[in-house]
């Protein structure tokens, strides 16, 4: 059985403009010891899968559908129930490591208090066991640095710390929502070979959502691309790298510049990012997609099943589209 | 810390001095004298009372006399109004008075604020919400000179269960309603600010990770969240505190306390200068040191502030 099944979620949000539809019927799964790249641009609702899978949404969102942990849904739990599963069976590290931690306690505080409340730990064991994860994710001379403040270390550095303090639980799977995106590209490197080695010493399954296609080439077993809340397609992802049979796949895999060519302009995708409260009644990449027909605006897709497991939703033959 | 503590205290000084300057010369400028009246005294009789005060001196003479006895003796001078009484005296028996019932105001208006405020934050849009919503509305719209006749008439008119006045020592029974009337709109004040900066506290990255890492949300709210959303409240929290406790006229007013806020205001009425120098003095230096305290105890909360 997969570890995270989640069928059928839609996310909304009430907002004084109406209804806006972030998630719209997503469904995918993820096996032990799995990483699943989670591929999209702004507002494809990669995030606010991520969020209703911790109960994390904001105070105007609803989420439908399930999410099924190791055979429990996650969806509609207490408060209560969910800080169970929290670090405990799901780590979740964000974007933005300048303003995730608490800047106004300790690092040692916020490390402990997860131990201390989860484990049963004495604040002293907690703060021991904090330092050798510290050390883990190669914070030089955490011994001394852990009594320090947020502010007092780099944004390398503090998304390591985020990083740490998501797997002091060992969690099952580690959601890990645009970890690089605010960072400089050598940290960037440095922190995704730190999920590679996480990955492979404690057998944690990740869940990477970017929007960058050259992060997710190399480290994920799996890529699913999101479009307006819906998933385009799905596959290995060498696959859905060399044999992409989505348009929108298509264009975001041209859309990343290449040195070893000598282009005078930047591919991009014509059109702007969907609207999420007046999607249309078809496809969401229909109004921007080149090879559109007619039902592609009013009819939606189904998600077909291909050889080795890959999925896609368009209604052109593949051999039209690649 | 310490040389910014002893830097601030320095800057003090000459802060003190422009402000007893420029009350002296607005007093000075003002016109009329303590010893004129309805009835006028005769001119010998009136030349001689203001020498014995010192009244027929130039400017520069009284000026540098007052500073002299105020920085040399702690002598503040005699009152101009009320013979036989030194402003100390008078300090000295009205302050305590304000000390008290300003004191259990601030206690009461921080306490209730502060978590009416955090609660309707915790519950933005329930009731609750809109009870502490209202609340601080309808208490700000109260000012003290309402709420006390108010006050005044039910407990002690009506129900009889409240003495209407003075002070005995500051005995409870006496103190409750004088602390209700002055703590009310500063209440309102306080769990306006709280719940503002609450929510938006709530609405931070480090809330939503420390939400993620499974925290129940009582260690959130006390633990993550107060922290930051008292930082705030902690500057107008200074000033209303020394507002409190340097007394109200119309607490002393209506409740017969005794306090200074009468006398500092019948003082500058009955041009009894030396009353009026010495209270301002007095709230003067308060407000410098509150406002020191608060810069301590902001460096105390936020560890990203060092002097």
């Amino acid at each position: 059985m997969s570890l995270l099944n989640i069928q059928d979620l839609k996310v909304s949000f009430i907002t004084p403009e109406g209804e806006v539809n972030a998630v719209n019927g997503l469904n995918l799964s993820l096996n032990e010891g799995e990483t699943l790249a989670v591929v999209g641009e702004s507002g494809s609702g990669k995030s606010q899968t991520a969020f209703a899978t911790m109960g994390l949404l904001a105070k105007n969102g609803r989420a439908t559908g399930a999410v099924n942990f190791d055979g429990q849904n996650l969806l509609g739990m207490s408060t209560k129930a969910l800080n169970k599963v929290r670090s405990q069976q799901i780590g979740m590290i964000f974007q933005d490591p300048m303003t995730s931690l608490n800047p106004y306690l300790r690092i040692s505080e916020q490390m402990a208090e997860v131990l201390t409340l989860h484990k049963g730990m004495s604040k002293r064991d907690a703060i021991t066991e904090s330092v050798k994860m510290l050390d883990a994710v190669r914070i030089p001379d955490a011994r001394n640095r852990i009594t320090n403040y947020p502010h007092e270390f780099s944004g390398g550095m503090r998304q390591r710390i985020m990083i740490a303090m998501s797997l002091l639980c060992r969690p099952r799977l580690l959601i890990a929502d645009e970890p690089t995106t605010a960072l400089d590209v050598t940290v960037q490197a440095q922190i995704m070979q730190l999920l590679g080695d996480i990955r492979r010493e404690f057998g944690t399954a990740i869940i990477l959502i970017t929007h960058d296609l050259g992060v997710v080439a190399g480290f994920c077993d799996r890529t699913l691309v999101l479009y307006g809340g819906q998933v385009m397609e799905e596959g290995q992802t060498e696959t859905v790298f060399t044999k992409p049979t989505h348009p929108y796949t298509l264009g975001l895999l041209q859309a990343v510049p290449r040195l070893d060519r000598d282009e005078v302009e930047l591919a991009t995708i014509a059109g702007e990012p969907p609207d999420m409260s007046r999607l249309p009644a078809g496809c969401p990449f229909s109004p921007r997609c080149a090879v559109a027909m007619d039902r592609c605006a009013t009819q939606r897709p189904p998600l077909e099943t291909l050889e080795a497991g890959q999925r896609r939703a368009c209604h052109k033959p593949i051999a039209e589209v690649a | 810390m310490f040389s910014f503590v002893v830097r601030r205290l320095m800057v003090a000084v000459p802060t003190l001095l422009i402000l007893v300057v420029l009350s002296f010369v607005l007093m000075y400028a003002a016109p009329g004298g303590p010893f004129n009246s309805e009835r006028p005294l005769p001119p010998e009789v009136l030349a001689n009372i203001q020498a014995k005060y010192g009244l027929d001196q130039p400017f520069w003479k009284r000026i540098t006399d007052y500073i002299w006895g105020v920085v040399a003796h702690f002598d503040f001078g005699p009152s101009f109004k009320f013979k036989d009484r030194s402003v100390n005296d008078i300090i000295a028996q009205g302050f305590p008075v304000t000390l008290t019932y300003g004191f259990w105001s601030f206690v009461l208006a921080t306490v209730v604020g502060v978590t009416l405020g955090t609660a309707a934050a915790i519950k933005q849009n329930s009731w609750l919400d809109y009870l502490a919503v209202g609340f601080s509305v309808g208490a700000q719209v109260l000012p003290n000179f309402v709420m006390a006749p108010i006050l005044l008439l039910v407990f002690t008119l009506w129900l009889g269960w409240l003495p209407g006045g003075g002070w005995n020592g500051g005995e409870w029974p006496y103190l409750i309603m004088p602390v209700i009337a002055l703590s009310t709109s500063y209440m309102a004040s306080i769990a306006r600010i709280m719940r503002s900066s609450m929510l938006e506290v709530l609405n931070t990255n480090f809330i939503r990770t420390a939400q993620a890492k499974g925290i129940p949300m009582r260690r959130v709210i006390l633990r993550h969240a107060m922290k930051p959303a008292i930082l705030p409240l902690l500057s107008y929290l200074g000033p209303a505190f020394v507002g409190m406790i340097t007394g109200s006229v119309v607490i002393d007013a209506f409740f017969s306390t005794g306090g200074i806020g009468t006398f500092f205001v019948n003082s500058a009425f009955s041009r009894d200068y030396s009353v009026m120098m010495g209270i301002t003095i007095l709230v003067g230096a308060l407000t410098i040191l509150f406002n020191l305290v608060v810069d301590i105890l902001y460096a105390w909360i936020d560890p990203k502030i060092r002097y």
